[in-house]
C-alpha cells in the first residue's frame, strides 16, 4: 500500500478549465458524483467501493471540461487548492461554481494512468 | 374394463393346488428372496443383498399381484418371539409351515396377560370392600360402635372406588391395538408393583386384624381408606408412566423404505424401540404412498443391460479368483462409454409427456361426463318419476364414457390392479351422492395415495417382523437404527435425538428503530 500511495501521488493530472459564461451562468460542462455523506457502493468509477471521493461522472460533448482534457471517471482530489477528497457532495458543488471564479484548477486521478504505471513498475 | 386375470401363471410347475394356491404365492415370493434366509439362524449384524438373476420380471409382477387370496395374511401381526434376542422372520415360518398353530400360540399369550391382568384388577378393586366387610361378618358383636366418622369413611371409600373404576376403564380397557415380540415393561411393572402391594396389605390384614379379631372398627376402616388412596396414586403413577411420558418429543425418527427411497420424517417421546416401531407403523400406513412393485422393474434391467455384454476370459491360467473377476467387470463397465443415461433421460421425459397426455384426456372425459347428470331437487322428484336412478345407477350410466379413457391412464401410471372396476363404480356413486366435482373424483385416481386407501389384497404390507440390534423393550437412543421387514419390502429407521436448544433473549426498543437514504447523487457543474 506504501507502494500505491507512492503512485497516486505522482501520476495526478493538473487539468484547467476556463468557465464558459451561458446567460447569468459559469458552467464547466461536466457532472460530478460522490460526497462524504452519498453512497459510496453505488459509485461505478471508483475501484474502491469505501472510496467517497468525488468522480467525474459525465462530460458534456465541446464543453470546456471536455475541452481541458478531463475524462470520465476521473476523481477530484483538489479544486483551487481545496482538498475535495473529504467533502460532502454539495460542499463540492460550491467549490466548483464560485461565482467569482473564471478558471478553476483540477488536481484529479485516473484509474487508466495509475494501472499503466503499476504494470511497467512491476515489469 | 375388468382386471384380466392371468390364468398362464409361471408357477404353475410349482403349485400343488389348482386356483388360489397359497402354498405357490409364498414359494413364488420366496424364489425371488435372497438366499440368505435359507439358513435357520439369521445374525442380524450383518445384512447381505444378494440379487437374484436376471428374470423377465415385468410379466411375474403381474400374475403375482393377480393370484394372491391370502386369508392367513388377514392380520396386521409381527411375528412370535423366540428365546433368543433377535426376532425370527416370517419367511422361516412359513418355511416350516406351522402358520396356524402359531397364531393360536400368539392369541394364547395375548389373553393370557389380559386374563392376569384381569384377575388381578378384580382382587385389587374388591380388597377394600373386604377389608370393611370381613369384621362385620366374623366378629360383629365385639366390635366398637362406630358412627357418623365411620360413615363418612364409608362414602369417602365408596367413591374413591368409582373414581378407580372409571380411571381404570379409561385407561387400560382398550382394545389391543397390535401384537408385540415382548411384553410391555411398565405395564408388567405396573402390574408386578400393584401384587406386592396388595399382598402385603392383606399380610398385614390377616396378621394383625383378623388373627387378632381387633376391635377398633374405625381404625380398620381408616385402613382400607389408605388403601385405596395407595391404589388411586399407583393409578397416577400409570398414566405417567404409560401415556404422559412420552407426549413430549424427544427424538426425530427418518423412516425410508428400502425399494423407492421414500422418507418421513416423525417425532417421538421416549418409547421402547418396539412401540416406537408400532407408531412407524400406523403412521406408514396414512403416510407412505402405497407400495407399487410394478414401478420397479425398470432400474433393474436398466443395470442389467449395463453389465451385460461383458464377459471375462481368464488369459493367465486356470485360477479361479471370482473377486478379481468381477471387480474386472465392474471396472470396464464403469469405464464404457454406453449411453444408458441418455436412454433414461429420453425415456422419463417420454414417459412424463405420455402420462400428461392421458391426464389431460381423462379429466376432459371425466367432466364431460358428470355433465350429463344432475341432481333432483325435492319437488321435481314427483314431476318426474320414471327417469329417476339412484346414484348407483347413475354411477353405471355415465361409467363407460369415461372407462377407456380411466383405463389407459391407470395402465400408463401402472395403477390398473389397485383399482377394480367394482370399486372404481362404488367411487363414483360415492362422489355423486356427496356432490363431488370431477376433480374431486379423480384425485384417488390421479397419484398414488396411502396404503389405507386401496383394498387390503393390495397391501403387500401385512406382517411386520422387528430387526433390531438392541433389545426391543430398550428405550429410544440417539443412533439407533432398526428395521422393520415385511416380505416385499422394509422400511429403514433412524432415530436422532432432537437437539437442546439455546434461546436466549434480547430486547429491541421499537424506538431504535432508525434508518437513513443512501443516496447516490449527480450534478453538474
Amino acid at each position: 500500500s506504501q507502494c500505491s500511495a507512492i503512485l497516486s501521488f505522482s501520476f495526478q493530472q493538473r487539468i484547467e478549465i476556463h468557465k464558459l459564461r451561458q446567460g447569468d451562468n459559469l458552467i464547466l460542462g461536466f457532472s460530478i458524483g460522490g460526497g462524504i455523506d452519498q453512497d459510496p457502493t453505488q459509485n461505478p468509477f471508483s475501484e474502491d467501493k469505501t472510496d467517497k471521493g468525488i468522480y467525474v461522472t459525465r462530460v458534456t460533448e465541446g464543453g470546456p471540461a471536455e475541452v481541458a482534457g478531463l475524462q470520465i471517471g476521473d476523481k477530484i482530489m483538489q479544486v483551487n487548492g481545496w482538498d475535495m477528497t473529504m467533502v460532502t457532495h454539495d460542499q463540492a458543488r460550491k467549490r466548483l461554481t464560485k461565482r467569482n471564479e473564471e478558471v478553476v484548477r483540477l488536481l484529479v486521478t485516473r484509474q487508466s494512468l495509475q494501472k499503466a504505471v503499476q504494470q511497467s513498475m512491476m515489469s | 374394463m375388468s382386471t384380466a386375470m392371468d390364468t398362464e401363471s409361471t408357477y404353475s410347475g410349482y403349485s400343488h393346488y389348482s386356483g388360489h394356491s397359497k402354498k405357490a404365492h409364498r414359494q413364488g415370493r420366496d424364489r425371488h428372496k435372497s438366499p440368505r434366509s435359507k439358513d435357520g439362524s439369521r445374525s442380524e449384524k450383518s445384512v447381505t443383498i444378494q440379487t437374484p438373476p436376471a428374470e423377465p420380471l415385468l410379466g411375474n409382477d403381474a400374475s403375482r399381484a393377480e393370484e394372491g387370496q391370502d386369508d392367513n395374511w388377514g392380520e396386521t401381526t409381527t411375528a412370535i418371539t423366540g428365546t433368543s434376542e433377535h426376532s425370527i422372520s416370517q419367511e422361516d415360518i412359513a418355511r416350516i409351515s406351522k402358520d396356524l398353530e402359531d397364531s393360536v400360540g400368539l392369541d394364547c399369550k395375548r389373553y393370557l396377560g389380559l386374563t392376569v391382568a384381569a384377575v388381578l384388577g378384580l382382587l385389587v378393586f374388591l380388597t377394600p370392600i373386604a377389608f370393611i366387610l370381613l369384621p362385620q361378618i366374623l366378629w360383629r358383636d365385639d366390635l366398637e360402635p362406630c358412627g357418623t366418622v365411620c360413615e363418612g369413611l364409608f362414602i369417602s371409600v365408596a367413591f374413591k372406588l368409582l373414581i378407580l373404576l372409571i380411571g381404570t376403564w379409561a385407561l387400560f380397557f382398550r382394545q389391543p391395538k397390535a401384537d408385540m415380540p415382548r411384553v410391555f415393561v411398565f405395564r408388567a411393572l405396573l402390574l408386578v408393583l400393584i401384587f406386592l402391594f396388595v399382598f402385603s396389605y392383606w399380610l398385614f390384614y390377616g396378621v394383625r386384624i383378623l388373627d387378632s379379631k381387633d376391635t377398633n372398627y374405625q381404625g380398620i376402616v381408616q385402613y382400607a381408606v389408605s388403601l385405596v388412596d395407595a391404589l388411586l396414586f399407583i393409578h397416577y403413577l400409570a398414566i405417567v408412566l404409560l401415556e404422559l411420558r412420552q407426549l413430549q418429543p424427544m427424538f426425530t425418527v427418518k423412516v425410508v423404505r428400502s425399494t423407492d427411497g421414500e422418507s418421513r420424517y416423525y417425532s417421538l417421546g421416549h418409547l421402547s424401540i418396539q412401540r416406537a416401531a408400532l407408531v412407524v407403523l400406523e403412521n406408514y400406513y396414512k403416510d407412505f404412498t402405497v407400495y407399487n412393485p410394478a414401478l420397479l422393474t425398470a432400474s433393474k434391467s436398466r443395470a442389467a443391460k449395463h453389465m451385460a455384454g461383458l464377459k471375462v476370459y481368464n488369459v493367465d491360467g486356470p485360477g479361479n479368483n471370482a473377486s478379481g473377476q468381477s471387480r474386472a467387470m465392474i471396472a470396464a463397465a464403469a469405464r464404457r462409454r454406453d449411453s444408458s443415461h441418455n436412454e433414461l433421460y429420453y425415456e422419463e421425459a417420454d414417459h412424463e409427456r405420455r402420462v400428461k397426455k392421458r391426464r389431460a384426456r381423462l379429466v376432459v372425459a371425466v367432466e364431460e361426463a358428470f355433465t350429463h347428470i344432475k341432481r333432483l331437487q325435492a319437488e321435481e322428484q314427483q314431476k318426474a318419476p320414471g327417469e329417476m336412478m339412484d346414484p348407483r345407477e347413475a354411477a353405471q350410466a355415465i361409467f363407460p364414457s369415461m372407462a377407456r379413457a380411466l383405463q389407459k391412464y391407470l395402465r400408463t401410471t401402472r395403477q390398473q390392479q389397485y383399482h377394480s372396476m367394482e370399486s372404481i363404480l362404488q367411487h363414483l356413486s360415492f362422489c355423486i351422492t356427496n356432490n363431488m366435482t370431477p376433480k374431486a373424483f379423480l384425485e384417488r385416481y390421479l397419484n398414488p395415495g396411502p396404503t389405507l386407501q386401496y383394498d387390503r389384497d393390495r397391501w403387500f404390507s401385512k406382517q411386520w417382523t422387528l430387526v433390531s440390534e438392541e433389545a426391543v423393550t430398550s428405550g429410544l437412543q440417539d443412533g439407533i437404527v432398526f428395521v422393520l421387514k415385511c416380505l416385499d419390502f422394509s422400511l429403514v429407521v433412524n432415530v436422532k435425538k432432537i437437539p437442546f436448544i439455546k434461546l436466549s433473549e434480547e430486547f429491541i426498543d421499537p424506538k431504535s428503530h432508525k434508518f437513513v437514504l443512501r443516496l447516490q447523487s449527480e450534478t453538474s457543474v
